[in-house]
């Protein structure tokens, strides 16, 4: 099982979609790794740099509702697994994204619009940190000498995909 | 108890519920292409399991980016092509014979009422114009897919519409969809099914339940779902006329997959098409749509008539048919990727290309081109096109690129007047 958690990158705005993710042109990589330098390359967001160092320093993606809509593309969740992201908080995802976020044993939690807010609200400093414990299926972030602990569902299903590692590993067991 | 169309399928094809509300479903066809599949298919041979559940029910296309435009989409194709020639799967399309997934497979008659089907790609929601729960998922589920022929799947709710009266002249199946996607929002069927009835449906050409099942996605949609009828046996009956006595006893047959009239819905959402006016996008989501008469004389610099949506013969019909004896506006470029070889085939019988090529649009083989921005056709900065397409993402044809989603009608206009221009007065 992958670990979860760590520095945090705040992406405020809906409907974030799987082109700014890793623009379709990338699609022509046929390894995951190759995919690492064109993460969120065209995302347009006020005070985000793809190239900057939050970024980089990143393990867990704040963002808000109808994260990962659009493309079926699988590169999504890779581009950011390959940069050591292991798990996007929203407030609603896309269903592919979502289930491709499982499927590669990754965490796509959602969070109601009130927590999600408290998050924000949060989260104006360099320095945010989410711990994630999925037994207890609660996260809690660290930001500016404050922690403030949530919690969040998880289907079982998920939770059995993450534990496993994945569906290819959970199928492979099963059927 | 009554059910819904998807409820049926779930239950006729349910292998395992391990949890409450998730759902091991069998699949009928697993539909592949060269961007998604080369990745599920090294994964396989890295785990040492290169096989394939049924290479009868696999079927596999080289359609995004064809002819290869360099060496890492020749070597995506050659690991496509490689895979299918090792697994001995018959249905598998190449250049010459290839074209764009969600046209090709539908015309070769392998989706029939009450298939389960998924592919690498959000656009298999298409599929569900036949009356068959198709999805688009990702590389994993397609991989397991391959090798076991099994998808997971949420309990599907449904949300209902019935669209009704007449559609107006000029106004298309793809003025009823994004109206819809406008009204309920990019997120508005998430996790959700989409079933669309009504007399507008009933009315429509399998070519324009396409169009809107293939946009169910845009709305958030799992599938698009089209109850099968006498138009469904009818676009299939040269590929079951042996299966069935009479085209009457095949609708008996796949009328079982109908949902029944006193099914439960989570949302029923009428809408009356009557007064629909042609519909564009104007900005960065397919959510964001404005009649047609709002966007007139916003500047283009280039058409794009084709894709998954709009590039069947019934697309091509209704574009040439406006652009007849007309000139493309001098400043913009026209370009037509017919969807199959059998459309662009069919277009060149009926004199369609010779306008098309008359009107100065450049005509190109049957691939996804400029639709995702990965092959030809690309958007330069600054650039705006008027599309048939399906997705109109910041960037979506190319970086810095603008996209305005709209019928092939007020395409064939907009070409003729270099900008955003209203259909009805060509008609």
């Amino acid at each position: 099982m992958k670990t979860f958690g760590g520095p945090a990158l705040f992406l405020d705005r809906s409907d974030i979609n799987t082109d700014e993710i890793i623009p379709a042109k990338y699609l022509t990589e046929i390894t995951k790794e190759a995919l690492k330098p064109y993460i969120l390359e065209d995302l347009k967001l006020a005070g985000f740099d793809p190239k900057g160092e939050t970024l980089k320093q990143a393990r867990v993606i704040v963002s808000r509702a109808n994260f990962g809509c659009g493309s079926s593309r699988e590169h999504a969740p890779w581009v950011f697994e390959v940069n050591g992201i292991n798990t996007v908080i929203a407030q609603s995802f896309a269903r592919i994204f979502r289930q491709n976020m499982f499927n590669c044993g990754m965490l796509a939690i959602e969070l109601p619009q009130a927590d999600l807010e408290r998050l924000f609200s949060l989260a104006g400093n360099d320095d945010a940190r989410i711990c994630i414990d999925i037994e207890a299926q609660s996260l809690a972030l660290d930001a500016g000498g404050k922690t403030e602990e949530f919690v969040f569902q998880l289907s079982p299903f998920d939770k059995a995909l993450v534990m496993a590692g994945g569906w290819v590993d959970y199928a492979d067991r099963n059927y | 108890m009554p059910k819904t169309i998807a409820e049926k399928i779930f239950e006729s094809h349910l292998v395992d519920e391990p949890f409450p509300g998730t759902k091991v479903l069998r699949l009928d066809v697993v539909l592949c292409h060269e961007i998604t599949t080369p990745i599920a298919i090294d994964d396989l041979v890295r785990r040492n399991k290169d096989r394939v559940f049924d290479s009868t029910k696999i079927k596999a296309v080289i359609d995004h980016v064809t002819p290869s435009k360099d060496s890492k989409t020749a070597t995506q194709a050659k690991i496509l092509r490689d895979w299918a020639r090792r697994h001995d799967i018959p249905d598998f399309f190449d250049i010459g014979a290839n074209g764009v997934c969600h046209a090709l497979f539908p015309e070769k008659g392998f989706i029939r009422p009450g298939y389960t089907v998924i592919m690498g790609d959000s656009h298999t929601c298409t599929h569900g114009a036949f009356g068959a729960f198709a999805a688009g998922i990702g590389t994993t589920d397609l991989e397991v897919g391959i090798l076991k022929g099994v998808c997971a799947f949420r309990q599907p709710k449904t949300i209902r519409f019935n669209v009704i009266g007449q559609l107006p002249t000029g106004v298309y199946a793809k003025d009823v969809i994004l109206h819809i996607i406008g009204r309920i929002g990019v997120n508005g069927a998430t996790d959700r099914v989409m079933e669309f009835h009504g007399d507008t449906i009933a009315a429509m050409t399998m070519d324009s339940r396409m169009a809107l099942c293939n946009m169910a996605i845009e709305a958030g949609g799992t599938s698009g779902i089209c109850m099968p009828d006498m138009t469904t046996v009818d676009y299939l009956w040269p590929f079951i006329s042996d299966e069935f006595e009479s085209k009457e006893a095949a609708l008996a047959e796949y009328g079982k997959w109908c949902s029944d009239p006193d099914a439960s819905y989570e949302q029923v959402i009428d809408i009356d098409v009557t007064n629909l006016e042609p519909t564009v996008t104007f900005g960065y989501k397919p959510d964001q749509v404005k009649p047609v008469t709002e966007l007139a004389g916003t500047k283009v610099d280039q058409i794009y008539l084709g894709s998954c949506t709009n590039g069947r013969l019934e697309d091509l019909r209704i574009a040439a048919g406006i652009l007849k004896g007309k000139k493309l506006a001098p400043h913009v470029r026209g370009i037509l990727s017919p969807a199959t070889p059998k459309v662009y085939q069919e277009a060149l019988k009926e004199g369609l290309m010779e306008i098309f090529m008359e009107a100065g649009f450049c005509i190109t083989n049957p691939t996804c081109g400029a639709c995702l921005g990965m092959s030809n056709g690309v958007l330069a900065e600054g650039e705006v096109c008027a599309a048939t397409t399906n997705r109109n993402f910041m960037g979506r044809m190319g970086k810095g690129g603008m996209v305005h989603l709209m019928s092939p009608a007020t395409a064939a206009a907009s070409a003729i007047e270099g900008v955003i221009a209203d259909p009805r007065k060509y008609l």
